[in-house]
């Protein structure tokens, strides 16, 4: 089935979120849609879905006009869409949440579930899902519950398969095995619409790519172009994707953590015995798939969790079991992972942002009083130093964009002379200019001797800044590696599969599952 | 069409697990806790000590059969102090298997804390009855009575679980019960017809939701405040209009025909069994069929799994093309009008006239029962039993004379209540979107 979307335009209020856009998606092709976070393509795909009413613009199928009330007249059209946040049920089955909405059922409207199983298990058995329909979903791992919306979509006989982000929850292995299947949908003749703002899989999968910016379209890529350029279109000026850091130099260890295990309020360990050094002027990334224990841990660092055990010490210091503000007086940084929760205090100003964990210290502070003064002078230094886009230190933090919230966040933690620097997701929805930026930011203050701790989720983050690679999975330390570690073997390792020694070991062979699974991600 | 599909298993994520990786499975395992051995264990020795070694030296009966029965069968009798033993040796036995288990890290299963349960009330009726200046009841006479107490209660629970399960938090139980005990007496006094009379009852707590479902849904009021202010209003209005009304003709709007009796033939003559399911009035009869409908419907229909989705995961359901505030409109308002008829059965058939506040605040019993059984409508209806039989038990057992005041015996129903939503019987979990609107975008 061929898609047009013809001058679609998009308001919220004053936002103008999509303006005129075009795209033409061909039958059995993959388009993706590459565009920054907050560009606009999500919104556009809400529109196609039925979800948002567009302000202005048609969309046509087979060149017919078509209007759609809500998602369900679009999925009567043929338009199935697996969405970033996922929309399944957790405390339904796998059956019960692919019926859900065009219910087989038997007479006086009772459910007819083995119908549904059954077409479960053709599409499953068709392109190699493994899925089974009884399953409850919230058992399922992620990768598996991606698969599910995509047998919702194709029960629903889509033609047109819409995947908002889809790789963001996944291991690169598990990204992999996805880009493997939209190549079979392909070819038995689904189009593809693939919103991503990854470039080395928009490059991979896509026959055409459309790039966004600011809610526009500005050209149509090849994906054979270089990810430079493509990036440069996303962004819309000249980016280094490059960091080209300095070999680190490492200094005496002054960061342990030891056994360290976080109880969730259910019970389970959610950081289960951790124990990793971090010495001065190195940067340890910690990856794995989100919730597997990162966010605990930093926050367990902070003092944020209650039911800790083991042991935290900071220049010979413990700071596990102190309050929050002890630990920052420690001397620790900390970037969290999300600036908008965490990070910043949207109503408050630029300026008053800027000294959240200072505003009670000299010089802004003497006595009972504090000093407008030397906050605002604070901020003017700290926008410049930083390259903060506000237009005036007055302004509301949550008016920013997100790249520029972001480098609010690390202005202030890169303010105060560090013992330790944490940042979590330090480049989460951020353009990629800024990334380059708070990349060299980063660098820097490992370069001036303190010990850095990077959480991400993203791979290329990871080995883009790391000295080494400590990876989680489950709450539990795979590994450590040096960087330079290939993406086959960090991705195992992000599913929870040791790295194989390159050491001789006694018992060769123990492990040769990685290997062939290694192989085989090459291969695709 | 198997059973364990559709039904529910809230709060138990270790025992779905036959798909998931091993690995994953002994993660996701939660430790278990001392609580539920710790809880039985202290029960078993407070029954050992009070039911057992201080039980009063009378032989307690328990009468089985009433005199409409087509057989008799003799009454029970059981000596208090051996019959206490006994069963306090079988609960100490319980818990320590509770205790057993938990040393090898399983949970309790459910039928062990049923059975504890049925054991401890056992020997407490034992204990309470034997004490008694009279130590004879009618077990029959209790268990019947014990249902007939509970019928408003489960038609308010269901109401419960129908605007729960959708996402709507219903605490105006108590408002639609009062509202469908009103007009269930004015319209069967005005038209001499109590089925009138019941139809308008199920309006009159269709309408108490419509008010609760607009505003929660539409205008995004807090549900708890606006169904507090409704149970504020319909008290007000219904007392108003009781001591204006009503009270200055009497005959005229406030002396409804009650509904009968009806007996089933042969059938209700079953020793137990037969007054409790054959020996009821027509609400008794709609509350079993209300309890069938409501369970079949939510797992085993259309209209129910739309129903759970939309009280689980709205959005999912809006991109599924489920209309989620329509859905939930409607199934508040059907939640209200199940409450109405069982308002209706306060005036039209336990009392032949309206009075002030004649709901006496079920309302919330119903909303305890709602969470005790589960958001399921069986549970909620097992829940609702044992209410209505501590409710029951208090009242014959201050008739025939028992040393704990009767003020003690009043507390039984809350007491009851406290220790299950405390989490004796393992925790519960409702529906995920329970109490939180539903805006698109």
């Amino acid at each position: 089935m061929k898609l047009e979307l013809r001058g679609i335009t998009k308001r919220f209020g004053t936002l103008l979120a999509n303006d005129h856009i075009d795209v033409v998606v061909e039958p059995g092709q993959i388009h993706c849609l590459l565009g920054e976070n907050g560009a606009g393509k999500s919104t556009l795909m809400n529109v196609l879905y039925g979800l948002y009413e567009p302000s202005d613009g048609e969309i046509l199928l087979d060149d017919k006009p078509v209007t759609f009330r809500g998602p369900g007249d679009a999925m009567a059209a043929g338009i199935g869409m697996v969405h970033q946040h996922f929309m399944l049920v957790p405390v339904f089955t796998v059956a019960e949440n692919v019926a859900l909405g065009a219910e087989p059922t038997k007479a006086a409207g009772f459910l007819d579930l083995d119908q549904t199983r059954r077409r479960i298990r053709e599409i499953s058995d068709q392109y190699g899902f493994d899925v089974d329909p009884d399953a409850l979903v919230e058992d399922l791992p992620v990768g598996v519950q991606q698969r599910v919306e995509i047998i919702k979509a194709l029960v629903r006989n889509a033609k047109v398969l819409i995947l908002d982000e889809p790789t963001a929850v996944l291991t690169p292995q598990e990204t992999d095995e996805l880009l493997d299947i939209m190549r079979q949908l392909k070819s038995g003749g689904t189009s593809i619409v693939f919103i991503s703002h990854k470039l080395r899989e928009v490059k991979e999968v896509s026959d055409t790519i459309t790039v966004i910016r600011r809610g526009k379209v500005v050209g149509t890529a090849d994906p054979a172009a270089s990810t430079t350029e493509l990036a440069s279109m996303m962004v819309g000026r000249a980016v280094s994707l490059n960091l080209d850091k300095a070999p680190a130099q490492p200094r005496e260890t002054t960061f342990e953590v030891r056994d360290l295990t976080v109880i969730a309020a259910n019970g389970q360990h959610v950081v289960d015995h951790l124990s990793f050094q971090i010495r001065r002027g190195e940067i340890l990334a910690v990856a794995g798939v989100q919730g597997n224990g990162q966010t605990e841990l930093t926050e367990a660092i902070l003092g944020l969790q209650d039911r800790v055990t083991g042991s935290i010490v900071l220049d010979g210091k413990e700071l596990l079991g102190r309050p929050v503000k002890e630990v920052l007086e420690a001397g620790v940084g900390f970037v969290p992972e999300d600036r908008k929760v965490d990070g910043l205090v949207g109503t408050f100003s630029v300026a008053e942002n800027l000294i959240l964990d200072l505003y009670d210290k000299p010089p802004f502070a003497k006595g009972i009083s504090m000093s407008p003064a030397k906050v605002m002078e604070n901020a003017t230094a700290r926008i410049g130093e930083f390259d903060v886009r506000t237009p005036s230190a007055a302004a509301a933090a949550g008016t920013l964009s997100g790249g520029n919230q972001q480098k609010l966040v690390m202005a202030r933690e890169l303010s105060r002379p560090l013992r330790l620097f944490i940042a979590s997701q330090p480049t989460r929805g951020v353009d990629v200019g800024s990334i380059e930026f708070l990349h060299r930011r980063i660098v820097a203050e490992r370069d001036q001797g303190t010990p850095v701790m990077i959480i991400s989720t993203e791979l290329d983050e990871v080995m883009e800044l790391a000295d080494r690679i400590a990876v989680l999975y489950k709450g539990k330390l795979v590994g450590t590696v040096p960087a330079g570690t290939s993406r086959d073997v960090l991705g195992l390792m992000m599913a929870g599969i040791p790295p194989e020694e390159h050491a001789p070991t006694p018992q060769a062979g123990s492990n040769p599952a990685p290997a062939t699974n290694a192989e085989g991600a090459d291969h695709a | 069409m198997s059973t364990t599909v559709s039904s529910p298993r809230p709060g138990n994520p270790q025992g779905g697990g036959a798909t998931a990786d091993p690995s994953a499975t002994a993660l996701s395992a939660k430790p278990v806790g001392w609580k539920t051995p710790v809880l039985l264990a202290v029960f078993a020795v407070v029954s050992l000590v009070f039911f057992g070694f201080l039980a009063p030296n009378k032989t307690a009966s328990f009468g089985i059969s009433t005199g409409s029965d087509f057989f008799q069968l003799p009454a029970l009798e059981i000596d208090a102090a051996v019959g206490g033993i006994v069963l306090s040796v079988l609960l100490l036995a319980l818990a320590a298997y509770a205790v057993y288990l938990k040393l090898k890290n399983r949970p309790a299963p459910g039928w062990l804390t049923v059975t504890f349960i049925s054991l401890f009330v056992a020997a407490f009726l034992i204990w309470v009855v034997g004490g008694a200046r009279t130590p004879a009841i009618s077990l029959a006479g209790l268990i019947a009575g014990s249902v007939t107490l509970a019928v408003p209660l489960v038609f308010g629970s269901l109401s419960g679980v129908l605007c729960e399960r959708v996402g709507v938090v219903n605490i105006a139980i108590e408002g639609q019960l009062l509202g469908g005990a009103f007009t269930a007496a004015i319209v069967a006094s005005m038209t001499k017809n109590p089925f009138i009379g019941l139809v308008a009852a199920a309006a009159a707590g269709a309408v108490v939701s419509m008010v609760l479902a607009l505003f929660s849904i539409k205008y995004l009021v807090n549900q708890i405040i606006v169904g507090v202010v409704l149970n504020v209003l319909v008290s007000g209005v219904t007392g108003f209009l009781f001591s204006t009304v009503m009270q200055a003709n009497k005959a005229q709007f406030n002396s409804p025909p009650g509904l009968d009796v009806i007996d089933i033939p042969v059938l209700s003559g079953i020793p137990v069994i037969g007054p409790i399911l054959f020996r009821q009035s027509l609400v008794g009869y709609l509350m079993y069929i209300a309890v069938a409908v409501v369970w079949v419907g939510l797992f085993k229909t259309r209209w129910g799994l739309r129903v759970r989705a939309v009280g689980e995961h709205p959005q999912a359901a809006d991109t599924l093309g489920i209309n989620v505030n329509l859905t939930r409109f409607w199934n508040v308002t059907l939640g209200g009008a199940v409450a109405g008829i069982g308002g209706s059965f306060f005036t039209l058939v336990a009392i032949d006239s309206f009075t002030k506040e004649i709901s006496g605040g079920r309302g919330f019993i119903a909303l305890a029962a709602l969470i005790f059984g589960r958001w399921n409508p069986i549970g909620a209806f097992f829940a609702a039993l044992l209410f209505g039989f501590a409710d029951n038990l208090q009242s014959i057992v201050t008739i025939i004379g028992t040393p704990v005041p009767s003020q003690f015996m009043a507390m039984l129903p809350y007491l009851v209540t406290v220790l299950a939503v405390a989490g004796l019987v393992g925790k519960s979990r409702g529906p995920a979107a329970s109490g939180i609107p539903y805006v698109k975008g």
